[in-house]
């Protein structure tokens, strides 16, 4: 079997670690334009702060490819012809398949605005982004960065980093309004002030100005307010990257459209991680994915029904985490910004704001947890899974909660605070804290 | 990968720079005192070398790191030259390689109290020296006063920078104090009362003299029986306390916690931590060269004890003759002139890593016989290669981190910088039990490819 796969980003390169676990004999080839090697699209802004080398965020030395025979093609894929099972390459050469997996990702959504085509107006995907971010911001003192959510945040930062001023863009009246329960966005808002970062909610951008040798001088807000810059980045969302698909009969709409297989209409092509649309996606789930964690998972369940073991993409319960300048964040299950019925939180703050909890729980007894957030404190993500996979009831979760605790060691324990709080807040059933985290304890 | 061009760098403020001025000052003056003919004015130049020095690290720490919110503060590490192994760290490395070679062997006492290219530097501390030693200064009291200095100093300065981590913060503040207390004090106030200069702190194979022969023997002759508890001290430590000490906590209760070495690293080194490689290349040779160390010091020291018991019939001179190439190849040039000199080019554990003999032992203890273990945290690893970075034994930790293992390997010190590095709470160093020590994340699915061999 020959499987050759599209992107070599997490989701193909997982695939294709998996098919070589599956089945040590396959022939896999994996094809990208973008770089030689796989690196971590996370890690882009640490390379920018200085904080690592390019060569830093390759997650695998490159010895690794050619001892799993892995052959790597740093080629642009120009056509896919699905009739005669053939890819064809800028080159000139064409590459035969037996199986075909896209895993071509994203490329930054952009809505029409005048002057996005100036020179310095970027988003923030791949190297190729991250060359021209680092070109484009030298010696200059203020960038506009368009967006309040996670790449926003990594943008203004990595301008801070440098001694340039940046100004935050944000749609909604508070930070990731979409994710973030009001309490929570106020801790980021804090580390924006903390770092001097001038945001502006409910403030759109609505044209950005270009002086006479094309490059950007200011953007124009849907306030009205015109903020003189020299470097406008567009945090506003990815969107599938499509452009080799639109050159065959494989089916699109937003993404590429796949069934819970991860097959796309065509037989032996498969799409998976942020390029790939979900025909059916489960309840409550979207049905493009552009998350790190979900692209793993893809490429991992993909490469099982390549293999002939059909296996339908189940995401789990979910899990996420971020970090805003130094507040780091984590999230379990189901964890939504705003009131739902039926469904309540226990919110916990430390009083120094350096710390937070949030427990999602059914309104009926027995008050099941469904989610958790987690904000400058870590959770341990088995116990959260567990809990929530178990139904476990709020009050147990609360007796048991040191259990989860994963900060390091001689770190502040707030259990006994948190607990005392959910008990003013929910006085029906009192909790007894049973278990803290102790020097020996571990849950795998 | 596409060589990226190197984003600009901020401008250093000019209090920073004034703060960076008032040290080169301190190393100035340093210089003065080396030269000057006139023992008054050397003095003079010596103490205000070594107080414009602290002051304008210290100033320079507080504006740099304390100025700054609390949290991980490693912007431009690899951009300037400094630590980016640029023009700066070679200058860095050549001085520090000079000064070694010339403190091991251009700085013997002749007899008559001169001390070879470093004399001027060492008459200075004599008033010091026979405050707290009650005899005059030598070439390796001016090294112990620098050495300590280093770590007092730049300890103040990790402090800073690594203050929203209490681990961090407490495990600084124990290496200051056993630099300070048992590497520094201790052995000269135990001189000033006429005892035994021993290091509590250091035990065999890395101070391999204190379990031979001839040791044990001066030991229990001049310091009766105080002299008998240190010989006694000594062998508890390297046989008893070490195996029980690591099988709670790893190798970290000595080397990120206790030892000079690794203090020196964890300060003083610390602005090189990342420089360590992290090839597979690099843990090969590791491999090669430490186990190699400890083979050779346990020959050795068996061989003088042969040597003794047999009243030096059996095996003729071998131990002796082994005994001194070591103390000059392993005891000098390696954990002296490579392990420090090279801080700037090849990381602060140089030694520590390729070398030591005592780090090998507790590794091997470590990797077999313990109950520590880096957790990783479910699988909430993005492979941002922070944690590979940071570590400064050269340990690949992403290679665990993103399959969701645990990490454990002799190697590791237990520094916990990993775990303050990572952007997403992954890692974190647990003392468990050793029933499922090696059980992966159930969460995130293994690739089980040779990664590692």
């Amino acid at each position: 079997m020959h499987l050759v796969i599209l992107g070599n980003g997490i989701t193909g390169v997982t695939c294709a670690l998996t098919v070589r676990r599956l089945q040590p004999e396959a022939r896999i080839t994996l094809v990208s334009s973008e770089s030689a090697h796989h690196y971590s699209r996370t890690a882009l802004m640490y390379v920018y702060m200085g904080h690592l080398r390019a060569q830093d965020i390759k997650p695998y030395e490159d010895w690794f490819w050619n001892e799993n025979r892995l052959a790597l093609v740093h080629a642009t894929a120009t056509a896919l012809n699905t009739a005669e099972n053939l890819l064809s390459l800028a080159d000139g050469t064409t590459l035969a398949y037996d199986q075909l997996l896209l895993a071509t990702g994203s490329e930054s959504k952009l809505f029409d605005w005048p002057g996005q085509e100036l020179a310095g107006v970027q988003g923030l995907y791949n190297l190729p982004d991250l060359e021209a971010m680092t070109r484009d911001t030298h010696g200059i003192s203020r960038g506009v960065v368009v967006g309040g959510g996670l790449i926003g945040v990594e943008l203004a930062e990595m301008l801070h980093t440098r001694g340039i001023e940046p100004v935050v863009l944000v749609r909604d009246a508070r930070y990731w309004g979409a994710v973030l329960p009001p309490e929570e966005a106020n801790l980021v808002d804090r580390q924006f002030q903390e770092n001097h970062i001038s945001v502006r909610y409910q403030t759109e951008l609505r044209e950005i100005l270009g002086d006479a040798q094309g490059r950007v001088r200011a953007v124009v807000t849907t306030a009205g307010e015109e903020i003189a810059c020299q470097w406008v980045g567009l945090a506003t969302g990815v969107t599938p990257n499509l452009a080799l698909a639109s050159t065959s009969n494989v089916e699109t709409d937003r993404g590429i459209l796949v069934d819970e297989f991860l097959r796309t209409n065509v037989p032996n092509v498969f799409a998976a991680g942020d390029c790939a649309q979900h025909r059916q996606p489960g309840a409550g789930e979207v049905p493009i994915e552009q998350l790190w964690y979900t692209g793993r998972m893809q490429g991992e369940t993909v490469a099982h029904t390549i293999c002939g073991q059909a296996t339908p993409y189940r995401r789990g319960i979910w899990f996420n985490s971020a970090k805003f300048f130094n507040l780091e964040y984590q999230t379990y299950g189901y964890a939504p910004a705003g009131p739902v019925p039926g469904l309540s939180s226990f919110y916990w703050e430390h009083p120094g704001s350096r710390a937070a909890v949030r427990v999602y729980f059914r309104s009926e007894a027995p008050h099941a947890v469904v989610g958790f957030n987690a904000l400058g404190l870590r959770l341990r993500h088995a116990v959260c899974e567990q809990w929530i996979a178990r139904r476990t009831p709020v009050a147990t979760v609360m007796s048991q909660f040191g259990s989860a605790n994963f900060d390091p060691e001689f770190f502040p324990q707030h259990e006994k605070a948190i607990v005392a709080d959910y008990n003013r807040q929910f006085p029906g059933q009192p909790v007894a804290l049973k278990q803290r985290k102790g020097l020996f304890s571990i849950k795998n | 990968m596409t060589p990226t061009l190197s984003p600009p760098l901020p401008a250093t403020s000019p209090a920073e720079k004034l703060t960076l001025a008032v040290v080169a000052g301190g190393l100035l003056a340093l210089l003065l005192a080396w030269a000057d003919a006139d023992p008054a004015r050397r003095t003079t130049w010596f103490w205000l070398a070594l107080g414009l020095v602290s002051a304008g690290t210290l100033a320079w720490s507080w504006l740099k790191f304390g100025q700054h919110p609390a949290g991980v503060q490693q912007d431009n590490l690899w951009l300037r030259a400094s630590t980016g192994r640029g023009a700066i760290a070679w200058i860095t490395g050549l001085v520090l390689t000079g000064f070694y070679v010339v403190l091991y062997w251009y700085s013997g006492d002749d007899g008559k109290g001169n001390f070879g290219l470093l004399n001027n530097l060492v008459h200075p501390l004599d008033s010091f020296s026979q405050a707290l030693r009650g005899r005059p200064a030598d070439q390796w009291f001016l090294y112990g006063t620098f050495y300590t200095l280093a770590i007092l100093l730049m300890g103040g300065r990790a402090l800073w920078k690594y203050r929203h981590s209490r681990y961090q913060v407490i495990r600084t503040a124990s290496v200051m104090f056993f630099q300070l207390g048992f590497a520094f004090l201790i052995p000269g106030l135990l001189q000033f009362f006429q005892q035994p200069e021993f290091y509590f702190t250091y035990f065999w194979p890395l101070h391999y003299q204190y379990l031979w022969p001839s040791d044990v023997h001066s030991l229990v002759q001049n310091g009766q029986a105080l002299g008998v508890f240190m010989v006694f001290w000594g062998a508890v430590m390297s046989f008893v306390a070490t195996p029980v000490l690591t099988y709670f906590y790893g190798k970290r209760w000595y080397c990120s916690w206790v030892c000079g070495c690794g203090g020196l690293a964890e300060t003083a080194g610390d602005p090189y931590r990342h420089l360590s490689d992290k090839s597979r290349t690099a843990w090969r040779w590791e491999v090669r060269i430490i186990y190699t160390v400890l083979g050779l010091i346990i020959a050795i020291t068996a061989l003088l004890w042969v040597h003794f018991a047999t009243g030096g019939t059996l095996l003729g001179e071998a131990g002796n003759v082994g005994a001194k190439w070591y103390g000059f190849a392993i005891g000098a040039v390696f954990s002296g002139v490579i392990g420090v000199g090279f801080y700037p080019l090849m990381g602060s554990r140089v030694w520590c890593r390729f070398g030591c003999p005592m780090a090998a032992y507790l590794g091997l203890l470590q990797k077999h016989f313990s109950r520590f273990r880096i957790s990783t945290n479910g699988a909430q690893c993005i492979s941002c290669g922070n944690c590979s970075n940071v570590c400064e034994m050269g340990i690949d930790v992403q290679q665990y981190a993103q399959r969701g293992e645990p990490i454990i390997r002799a190697s590791c010190v237990g520094c916990g910088m990993c775990s303050t590095a990572c952007p997403r709470g992954v890692l974190n160093l647990e003392n468990g039990p050793r029933e499922g020590r090696y059980q992966a994340s159930q969460l995130i699915h293994a690739d089980s490819l040779r990664i590692l061999s």
